[in-house]
């Protein structure tokens, strides 16, 4: 962090935002000094939530770690898993059917749209509407429900499987889905903009708040909706695409100002492509297993260096697996887009005022089981 | 009656009963907008409110929260200024129930008596001036509790003060100089052909707006603002102390209401019903209004509610008290 002289005459206040603060999503902290209600600096503390995530997979089986990655950023637990097991399968070399890699995706982007349900519901609440935050929640419900009905848990699934799924869908779950994404398509995504996103208030609020320039977006490796609200399209299931995105016919959606209300528009129009992608999805399907051969015995990667990105929610999660041979890796990094983004925060809200602090973050949707991991 | 008692005893009565009527119009208020909030809170949001405590449909839920407010340990921050930071709630609640003195129920029959505790002759001007305490109690307990929350939000509360009574008392204006009279119940009594919210339509938006200021109410709530400084100036008190910030906040609710019916709709006049069920549909209309809105709109920023303020409203009072002006002169 720079230094910054301070003039004598100007009266600066030091607040401290957190770790245990009404809007603070999750455990995060901020200091803030202020001069009047304007944000001279912000800086973020983080660690709150440290569980030594990456120290615990060392002593685990390649197998027994993919829970453990539900709970990076629990919200998106389908797209932390998915990344994890392509990562192992890529160096084992594990050949994935065509109806369980189909299925991944629609997942994936099924946790996608519960993802921006409560990111669309949290800004609302952040802002001082609470009515917005019940109807995410009516609609992120029923998400939950058909979840539920696949994978025996609401939030974290434990559903993938290193070389396929742990158990294919009910009969006449997929029927269920396709009616809930029509509803969500019709009834409740317009909804959702009339109601905030095309409120003059929300508007004031959030346009030309904390605006990222392009430049500074990918100098400090901002990803996902976030680089995507500063106007840059970079998406990894079209640049880098994994699980047969390739296959996919989507758009995506890109911002112009790079200010907050870029960020949260992103998001909604992201939805969208999303519900595009499992219908398509849901047209392809194939009849078959959906667990794959593995080898026999324990699970030992060959020696070496393992990387596998994929795109999450909120942004790029990546696994870097170092394997001695083992059944176990000799060390695991997980690069968390969260974390990442974080460290915007002070470029995001000096010369803001307090209330924007706010606005930014929810804007940025940090997750704090992935931040501190 | 008032000539067979002796005229101290009788001034004693009336100093007794007075009060005691408004402290139990206010309590009665806010117990049913504890729970008429949160019930029609929970229509908008597809819930269905509190259903389990107190009697059919949940009604005696204030009388809940009541004695679970009551019972609540009552803390005192260690580093709190102790006087103003314990005056702070009446200095808030006061205004609150002084308001309801001035102001009109209903009248018995077109000509008879009008139901008013005192029927003063520049009662508009009491009332903005007891109105605006208010901000001096909220500041009393922002300065006391020695918080940093707690001075943020009192800070907003006197800067929108400033910024929302002007156009305030000019909205006001614009309905004095129609009805020639600084009484309520004069202006009620002028308004017997018709509302003055039909000339003075752009007043009452401009009132309407500045009162959702001057109560802190969405969109204006930033002084409680409880995304960003938690509950503003509120932040430090607890149980009983913070009840009365709470009885505040609804008999204000309930008396800016009752201002507007009497200025700006009308007051008692209407068919069919007499006076005093006039004056209440038409406060508790108000009140719908006010609750619907704060469970629809986000907040505005502190910055944007100044610009809001003086730029928007402030000229449109203006332009209102202008037109009405030169009407008045065109009329006479």
């Amino acid at each position: 962090m720079e230094t910054r002289e301070l003039e004598e005459d100007r009266v600066l206040l030091r607040l401290n935002l957190g770790p245990q603060h009404p809007s603070t999503h999750g455990v995060f902290r901020a200091i803030v000094t202020l001069e009047g209600e304007t944000i001279v600096d912000l800086e973020p503390v983080v660690g709150y939530l440290h569980r030594n995530h990456e120290k615990i997979y060392e002593h685990l089986q390649y197998p027994m770690i993919v829970p453990f990655t539900d709970r990076l950023d629990y919200l998106s637990a389908i797209n932390n898993e998915l990344g994890y097991v392509l990562a192992v399968e890529g160096a084992l070399g594990i050949e994935v059917p065509e109806r369980a890699r189909v299925l991944r995706v629609l997942f994936s982007e099924f946790q996608r749209i519960l993802y921006y349900q409560l990111f669309f519901g949290t800004l609302a609440m952040d802002l001082g509407a609470t009515t917005p935050f019940l109807l995410a929640f009516r609609d992120r419900e029923r998400g939950y429900d058909l979840m539920e009905r696949v994978t025996g848990a609401r939030l974290l699934y434990n559903y993938l499987r290193i070389g396929g799924l742990r158990n294919d869908v009910p009969d006449g779950w997929l029927r269920d889905l396709e009616a809930y994404l029509d509803y969500f398509e019709r009834e409740a995504w317009p909804q959702y903009m009339d109601l905030l996103l095309r409120n003059e208030i929300f508007l004031l609020r959030t346009k030309e708040v904390g605006v990222l320039p392009s430049d500074l977006a990918l100098a400090y490796g901002a990803s996902g909706p976030v680089l995507r609200g500063s106007g840059i399209p970079r998406d990894l299931r079209k640049d880098d695409p994994y699980s047969g995105y390739e296959n996919f016919q989507f758009e995506i959606p890109v911002g112009e100002r790079g200010d907050s209300y870029d960020r949260c528009v992103v998001r909604l129009y992201e939805m969208l492509e999303s519900i595009r992608i499992i219908r398509q999805a849901l047209s392809r399907l194939p009849d078959g297993p959906v667990m794959g051969q593995l080898p026999r015995g324990l699970l030992k990667l060959p020696p070496g260096e393992y990387y596998q990105r994929v795109e999450a929610p909120s942004g790029e999660l990546a696994y870097y697996l170092v394997s001695d041979g083992g059944p176990a890796p000799y060390r695991a990094k997980i690069r968390s887009p969260s974390f990442v983004h974080l460290q915007l925060m002070p470029h995001l809200c000096r010369g803001h005022k307090l209330a924007d602090v706010i606005v930014i973050l929810s804007s940025i949707f940090p997750v704090f089981g992935e931040v501190d991991r | 009656m008032q000539a067979a008692l002796p005229p101290w005893l009788w001034n004693l009565i009336v100093a007794v009963v007075k009060p005691t009527l408004i402290l139990a119009f206010i309590g009665l208020n806010a117990l049913l907008l504890i729970w008429g909030e949160r019930k029609v809170a929970a229509r908008i949001q597809r819930r269905r409110g509190p259903e389990v405590v107190g009697g059919p449909w949940g009604v005696l839920q204030g009388i809940a929260d009541g004695v679970k407010l009551f019972a609540k340990e009552d803390v005192m921050p260690a580093r709190a200024d102790r006087w103003v930071w314990s005056l702070a709630p009446s200095v808030v609640f006061v205004p609150a129930a002084m308001v309801f003195l001035v102001l009109p129920f209903g009248a018995l029959g077109p000509s008879g008596p009008v139901l008013v505790m005192r029927d003063l002759e520049n009662a508009v001007l009491y009332l903005m001036a007891v109105a605006s305490f208010t901000a001096l109690g909220i500041w009393m307990a922002g300065w006391g509790s020695n918080s940093k929350y707690s001075l943020l939000g009192a800070m907003r509360a006197i800067s929108m003060l400033i910024s929302y009574e002007v156009p305030l008392v000019l909205a006001v204006l614009g309905v004095v100089l129609a009805a020639g009279s600084l009484s309520v119940v004069d202006i009620v009594r002028a308004q017997e052909s018709r509302w003055f919210i039909i000339p003075q339509f752009l007043g009452f938006l401009v009132f309407y707006a500045a009162t959702l200021a001057e109560l802190n109410r969405t969109p204006f709530d930033l002084v409680l603002g409880e995304s960003e400084i938690v509950v503003g100036y509120a932040t430090e008190y607890s149980g009983i102390r913070w009840s009365m910030f709470f009885f505040a906040e609804y008999g204000a609710l309930v008396a800016s209401s009752l201002v507007a019916a009497n200025l700006f709709l009308g007051g008692w006049h209407g068919p069919f019903y007499p006076g005093v069920h006039w004056v209440l549909i038409k406060t508790y209309a108000l009140v719908f209004l006010a609750i619907w809105i704060r469970w629809t709109l986000p907040r505005f920023r502190i910055d944007q509610v100044m610009d809001f303020g003086w730029k928007v409203l402030l000229p449109l009072s203006l332009l209102n008290l202008t037109a009405t002006g030169a009407w008045m002169a065109v009329k006479a």
